[in-house]
């Protein structure tokens, strides 16, 4: 565990991007097999120990700390892993065993025996080896890596192009031996078994005002952003495989999708339900979304389809590095070949400039519908990834409403010292009615500023969470709004973010609820 | 503590202790700018906290300043007054007061461990202790100062290329720094920020050893490839620390064991070396001077004084305002 705690350590410590490469690429070639492919797992969210429960650990610590220290320097320190890291009031002699060996041991980690063998490691471990160990058992490492950082580094560690390692990726796993093969030039490419490869997704970045003076309409289609869940579909062998976009499997939620191919066929769309191809809102969507069981009565009342944006493979041939044109018309003379009720083809919008276009979201749109537009360049290939000057988005312009802070709690990692997640909420009566959260939306300088207030205003403390003086009006945006049976004022926001400050607005404007659900519900 | 109140005010005496506002007489523990305030009348502290008081200032900062050595009493009408080392920086002192057979000692900013920059730590029994919590929670245990120096050596080691800015307070922390590299047989010259100047040559006055050091002139950027920079933390995180070709940024304070604290302050390389006595310092002083009552002046006192009651002594919090968290600059 030393070397795997100490590269963590020195990842969370690095700002720079280039630096976390080399400090990667350093331990990539200093750390024999299978420990730098379990270290690379852990780093990338591929590996989950979902045996231990946190609470179990919690557990562990109440027992040998009192509670009000713990709670008292939780407090303080405002991360867990840290916390307990730093807390832990026993050293014994030893040495903890690799990285590769501790994660078969936890997997394996009998009942009756958890208690003590961790009460163990965390003795015999150094503050950092506690911190690191809580943390792969509590999974998410939260040290400013993400897996793409990750497979740069592996990239360049092995002098290999990026979107190769992006392409194998999905198919391969922990301890990942053949990859670190092939980046040694020791052996071949992995191979992967395409048919049940998640391949991941070309996204969409963001467009610009200044895009639309740079970018020539001519070359652009448009189509609707349909507002449900982004999913791949390999067909293959008269068998079908869902993946999120994130590439979880999610075939057995939606048990009722059907199509019947011999040879591998992958598809992009949008997964919604609805009937004859007309969308329901996304709150009908998610209430077939995270379920284990999938009930008949689900399946009749919110039936679920897929309107087709793109194609990726036909009849085992990768058509990725043809342009989009090319693929819009394979994927239109499959379509019309094999046309069933769970297929759509998402409809292309024509315009003819950025104007007309401009005319059209504004006038054309339905809310419970779209999520915006997409514009893609009829020249663009699939390309995993972000890339740029392929794929905007076009989202339609957020709502707003005025509300009134009500608690905060503080946050985690970078912002574990700062006031950062904020209850908010509307009048019900001349009582206040919480109607959302929001940690992200305001800059550094703001979150100063809600920081202090919160400190200053303080009226009581419900553990972690204080509550505040109601005098501190802000500017909440967000998508949409659904009626909500689990929250007590009847509504949920969907992505609201705190879009201004609003310390001059006096809270007698704030709107009542019931007038809040009159104009957006 | 009827003699005293919770302002450190020794009332038979008409004396505060480090007052945060001017008064008539004020006793010094230590020359850290949250004890020592300037415009006292009169002012009875070691010499070098004098002398300190004085560098930092002017001459003039006090009426008058009357010395009191280490382990010497002074008796003030009915009142006993007595200095004891207390192991902070140069100069620092415990206050032992003794009224009518009752002994209070207050700690001012302490820590046991050894140092070569100043007089070492003494305890020191007493009746009612008045201590320091500035690492008052079971967080903060102090690892070995010597293991984290060397830390810095083999980061320069590793990035021979890199200019290494330790950010330190210019009093007490920058001269221990220097004092642990000297020890660890770093006879390189080292590099201080101005801010550094007056004290480091003060302390070379009173004979504590730094080797060689010398003010920072930047016109190289190169120049300062591989060497250790001494500066103030502000320094580190403002335009100056800029100056510095691709610097590796390290901090040397008690706060650095929260990787998320160093991580949010941009610190690269944290050092944890603190001049305050960390949670065990702090408890088995409690428990060796036999105090029965503990009040916790500044720092985390919730712990602490959670901490007496489990253990059956008095314990309250003074809160006392205007002490900042030198180490927290």
């Amino acid at each position: 565990m030393r070397s795997f705690s100490e590269l963590i350590d020195k990842l969370l410590l690095t700002s720079s991007r280039n630096r976390k490469i080399d400090v990667l690429c350093d331990y990539f070639k200093s750390t024999p097999d299978p420990d730098r492919g379990f270290a690379l797992a852990i780093i990338t969210n591929s590996l989950e120990l979902k045996n231990i429960p946190i609470s179990k650990i919690k557990e562990i610590v109440r027992e040998n700390v009192d509670e009000e220290l713990f709670a008292l320097s939780y407090d303080y320190v405002g991360d867990l892993a840290e916390t307990i890291s730093l807390i832990w009031p026993y050293k014994e002699n030893g040495h903890l065993p690799q990285i590769s060996k501790m994660i078969s041991i936890l997997k394996n980690i009998k009942k009756d025996e958890l208690s003590k063998k961790i009460q163990t490691f965390l003795s015999i471990a150094n503050e950092t080896e506690r911190w690191a160990l809580i943390k792969l058992i509590s999974g998410g490492l939260r040290i400013g890596v993400s897996s793409r950082l990750a497979k740069t580094a592996l990239a360049k560690f092995g002098d290999k192009k990026l979107d190769d390692i992006e392409k194998i990726w999905h198919g391969i796993e922990a301890p990942y031996e053949t990859l670190f093969k092939w980046l040694n030039n020791l052996g071949p490419i992995p191979e992967i078994d395409l048919k049940k490869t998640f391949n991941p997704m070309m996204l969409a970045n963001p467009i610009e005002e200044n895009d639309f003076t740079n970018i020539n309409s001519k070359n652009f289609v448009a189509e609707w952003k349909w507002d449900g869940i982004r999913v791949q579909i390999i067909l293959n062998d008269f068998n079908i495989k869902i993946f999120s976009r994130t590439g979880d499997d999610i075939t057995q939620t939606f048990p009722e999708i059907k199509c019947l191919q011999e040879e591998l066929v992958i598809l992009d769309g949008e997964l919604l339900v609805g009937r004859d191809y007309i969308p329901m809102t996304f709150n009908m969507l998610q209430q077939r979304l995270n379920r284990k069981k999938v009930s008949l009565k689900h399946i009749d009342d919110f039936p679920a389809f897929v309107k087709l944006y793109d194609i990726l493979y036909l009849n085992n041939e990768d058509l990725r590095e043809k342009n989009w044109a090319e693929r819009r018309t394979i994927l239109e003379s499959w379509y019309s070949k094999n046309k069933n009720r769970f297929f759509d083809l998402s409809k292309i919008i024509n315009f003819n400039s950025w104007k007309n276009l401009a005319e059209i979201r504004k006038n054309e749109i339905i809310d419970d519908q779209h999520e915006g537009l997409m514009i893609k360049s009829k020249y663009s290939p699939y390309i995993s990834g972000r890339p740029k000057g392929y794929w905007y988005k076009w989202k339609k312009d957020p709502k707003t409403v005025d509300a009134i802070l009500m608690y905060a709690v503080r946050g985690h990692g970078k912002r574990s010292s700062y006031y950062s997640d904020f209850t908010f909420g509307l009048w019900d009566g001349n009582q206040l009615s919480p109607i959302g959260k929001a940690y992200f939306g305001f800059n550094d300088n703001e979150l100063k500023i809600l920081d202090k207030f919160v400190r200053n205003n303080t009226i009581k403390k419900f553990g972690p969470v204080r509550e505040v003086e109601k005098t501190f009006v802000i500017e909440v945006a967000f998508d949409s709004v659904n009626s909500s049976t689990r929250h007590k004022s009847g509504v949920a926001l969907r992505f609201p973010r705190i879009k201004r400050l609003r310390e001059d607005k006096p809270t007698n404007e704030v709107l009542q609820l019931s007038e809040f659900k009159l104009e957006f519900l | 503590m009827k003699w005293i109140n919770e302002n450190l005010y020794i009332s038979p005496i008409n004396t505060y202790i480090d007052p945060s506002k001017p008064v008539e007489n004020a006793i010094i523990t230590h020359g850290h700018a949250d004890h020592a305030k300037p415009g006292h009348k009169n002012v009875l502290a070691t010499k070098e906290t004098i002398n300190i008081m004085k560098i930092r200032y002017g001459e003039n900062c006090a009426e008058n300043f009357q010395e009191l050595p280490l382990n010497r009493t002074l008796k003030i009408d009915n009142v006993n007054i007595t200095f004891y080392p207390s192991g902070h920086i140069l100069g620092s002192v415990q206050v032992l007061a003794e009224y009518k057979g009752e002994k209070i000692n207050f700690t001012g900013d302490y820590k046991t461990k050894k140092d070569k920059t100043c007089e070492n730590f003494e305890p020191v029994r007493c009746h009612t202790l008045v201590t320091e919590a500035t690492f008052g929670l079971p967080v903060f245990q102090h690892p070995n100062e010597h293991n984290e120096i060397k830390k810095l050596l083999r980061s320069l080691q590793l990035f021979p290329e890199r200019p290494h800015l330790v950010g330190v307070y210019a009093l007490g922390k920058a001269q221990r720094i220097i004092g642990l590299l000297r020890q660890q047989r770093y006879d390189k010259e080292i590099f201080i920020h101005g801010a550094l100047e007056k004290l480091c040559n003060y302390y070379i006055k009173e004979n504590v050893f730094l080797g060689k050091f010398s003010k920072t002139n930047l016109k190289d950027k190169k120049e300062y490839q591989g060497e250790i920079i001494l500066a103030p933390p502000s320094a580190i995180k403002n335009v100056w620390s800029r100056k510095f070709e691709d610097p590796i940024i390290c901090q040397a304070s008690g706060w650095m064991s929260i990787k998320q604290r160093a991580k949010q302050s941009l610190i690269e390389l944290p050092l944890i070396i603190s001049d305050h006595a960390d949670w065990n310092e702090l408890t088995d002083y409690i428990k060796l001077t036999r105090a029965e009552n503990v009040y916790v002046t500044h720092g985390r006192e919730e712990a602490i004084v959670h901490w007496c009651k489990m253990n059956n002594i008095n314990g309250l919090a003074l809160s006392l305002s205007g002490r900042e968290d030198e180490e927290d600059l």
